[in-house]
């Protein structure tokens, strides 16, 4: 009988009393960090996956014979200086000069393009000197971790070039802004995880 | 309510903090140099112990991590109202716990389960 008499006492609320108002995207930063976060936990599993495979190679070339780590030191150049241009696109942003954000990102892109191709013609080599993602399970998981980086870069340019069309269209309005935001840390986190491969599949794998 | 007015207003103006130009440069530096000496000690094989190269170029990559982390991603503890920050501290615990926990796991799987073709055929 005492607890019955407490909950009518106190009146316990559990509830906000009032719904605060959010403006429109108050929370999709934070959405999307949550999102680069479960992002993170992909990567995350697929460098599990080459951390254990990566060592096995059924007699086939290993890391050394294949990776060109000139290449890749221009590679990564190439997204480091993407990565810094996206910056400046996004100081520019705040000041409010359209035709200067533009230019950013296009410069950006086209780091962003340098960088899938330079990926894309050393895929070929491997895969013309028959280092083809079937050939051990060494390739297997470098193909599958670097591939899917590489895919994210690419789904992040066509994402570029989404955005500079609306921009083009609509301006920086606040709904483009917030978008463009997105894009800086969906590009700077790529940057981020290419830190991981370069270090963990190139570097190291020379080493071994 | 004065209190609850300042935090929306925090809030509404978190997302559109992002670093200046001296942030976005220092990172940079940091990144080119924090890039450039694993580059160079492995492509020259500065330090003859591969082992700890291996170690160095690591420690290379996390210190870069955070640079980019800060200066490019502008995390700090109070963005969000410190729930990016947790997300981060919990999604990193994951990472460690999924990569430590694989690599251990199936070294030891490897060095205790597979017998090598040379002492295979020394079993009777």
């Amino acid at each position: 009988m005492a607890s019955t008499a407490i909950t009518a006492d106190t009146a316990a609320v559990f509830h906000l009393e009032e719904e605060h108002a959010h403006a429109e995207g108050g929370s999709t930063m934070l959405g999307f960090w949550l999102y680069l976060m479960s992002d993170c936990l992909i990567f995350a599993m697929l460098f599990a996956a080459f951390g254990v495979l990566g060592g096995n190679y059924a007699a086939g070339p290993a890391p050394k014979d294949l990776f060109d780590l000139g290449l890749v030191a221009v590679n990564t150049t190439m997204l480091l200086l993407s990565s810094i241009t996206y910056g400046f696109a996004m100081l520019t942003m705040d000041k409010g000069r359209v035709g200067a954000t533009q230019g950013w990102l296009a410069v950006t892109m086209l780091f962003g393009l340098a960088f899938l191709s330079i990926e894309l013609s050393e895929f070929a080599h491997m895969i013309h000197e028959g280092a083809t993602p079937q050939r051990s399970a060494f390739l297997s998981s470098f193909f599958t971790l670097v591939g899917t980086h590489g895919l994210h870069v690419t789904f992040g340019i066509v994402w570029m070039v989404t955005l500079m069309v609306q921009v083009a269209r609509h301006g920086l309005i606040e709904a483009n802004r917030r978008r463009l935001m997105c894009l800086s840390m969906f590009w700077h986190f790529l940057d981020v995880v290419w830190i991981g491969v370069f270090t963990f599949v190139y570097l190291m794998g020379t080493l071994r | 309510m004065s209190a609850h007015d300042h935090a929306g207003d925090d809030h509404a103006h978190g997302g559109a903090a992002h670093g200046s130009l001296k942030g976005y440069l220092i990172g940079f530096f940091l990144s080119v140099i924090l890039t450039a000496i694993p580059f160079w000690m492995v492509m020259t094989g500065a330090i003859d112990n591969k082992q700890a190269t291996a170690v160095i170029v690591m420690a290379f990559a996390v210190v870069q991590i955070v640079v980019h982390m800060i200066f490019f991603l502008h995390m700090n503890p109070a963005s969000e109202g410190g729930w990016s920050m947790l997300a981060l501290i919990f999604t990193v615990v994951l990472v460690v716990i999924v990569l430590s926990g694989s690599l251990w796991v199936m070294y030891h799987l490897n060095a205790n389960m597979m017998p090598g073709l040379h002492e295979m055929q020394q079993m009777p």
